[in-house]
């Protein structure tokens, strides 16, 4: 007798998804860290990852509640839908040129 | 310059390196956009001052999400090839740290007349302060750092 591996569930169907959180220049210093890996319920948007953040990690109340946030590179509001495997990033005040 | 350049002798635009930790070399951006049918070029530098207010400012750190960089300039750039069809452009960033009076960021344009070369340049110029994901400290002559907000 043995055990069959029940098969993955097609990724629509996931409980969870992942996605990897950056943090840069004064988030960075502000969270001590400059990445997390975030575990989301779908349908989950840019505003619950933020959320999760500021509640869940050390220091996350130093976050602003509606940062600039890019997701895979494009800056996007805040209702912005994510994915499993979303890069996530957290953009203080830009000050380039 | 010549082969030591960060350009390598290819156009930031066409070898997509966007980003430089060395001096930018104006006569290359302008050098990567030159072209016979075009009359007029326009070349825009941003460079680091000192600022009256906060001190004396010896250098500025700038730091950035360089992926993203590569990406949100390939975007600008496409922006401004849409509306100025015969444009040719140009653009790097300076990350690291860069002394007083040394460039931060350099823009080429050109197309075949002056006043579109103009609005073309500026149009980049525009869209990096609002969209470029780079964050730059001062560093003062004492030593302090602060991270610094678009200025």
């Amino acid at each position: 007798m043995h055990f069959r591996a029940a098969p993955p569930p097609p990724a629509s169907s996931r409980t969870t998804i992942q996605v990897t959180v950056r943090l840069f220049a004064q988030y960075a210093e502000l969270l001590e860290r400059e990445q997390v890996v975030l575990s989301l319920a779908p349908p989950a948007t840019v505003a619950q990852a933020v959320a999760r953040l500021r509640q869940e990690l050390p220091h996350g109340e130093r976050l602003p509640e509606r940062p600039l946030v890019a997701v895979n590179l494009r800056h996007v509001g805040a209702d912005q839908p994510l994915g499993d495997g979303d890069e996530v990033a957290l953009l203080p005040p830009l000050a380039g040129g | 310059m010549g082969t030591r350049s960060p350009y390598s002798r290819r156009s930031p635009v066409a070898d997509r390196s966007y980003l430089t930790r060395t001096a930018i070399q104006p006569a290359e951006l302008l050098a990567a956009v030159s072209d016979p049918a075009l009359g007029g070029s326009v070349l825009f530098l941003g460079s680091v001052r000192r600022s009256e207010e906060d001190g004396p400012v010896a250098a500025i750190e700038y730091a950035a999400y360089e992926a993203m960089v590569a990406a949100e300039l390939e975007r600008i750039i496409g922006e401004a090839r849409e509306r100025w069809p015969a444009a040719r452009l140009a653009a790097i960033h300076r990350v690291g740290t860069i002394p007083a009076g040394e460039a931060s960021i350099g823009i080429a344009a050109a197309l075949p007349h002056r006043a579109e070369a103009f609005a073309a340049c500026r149009y980049v110029i525009e869209e990096i302060k609002r969209r470029l994901p780079v964050w730059k400290r001062e560093v003062f002559d004492d030593g302090r750092r602060d991270w610094k907000a678009q200025g």
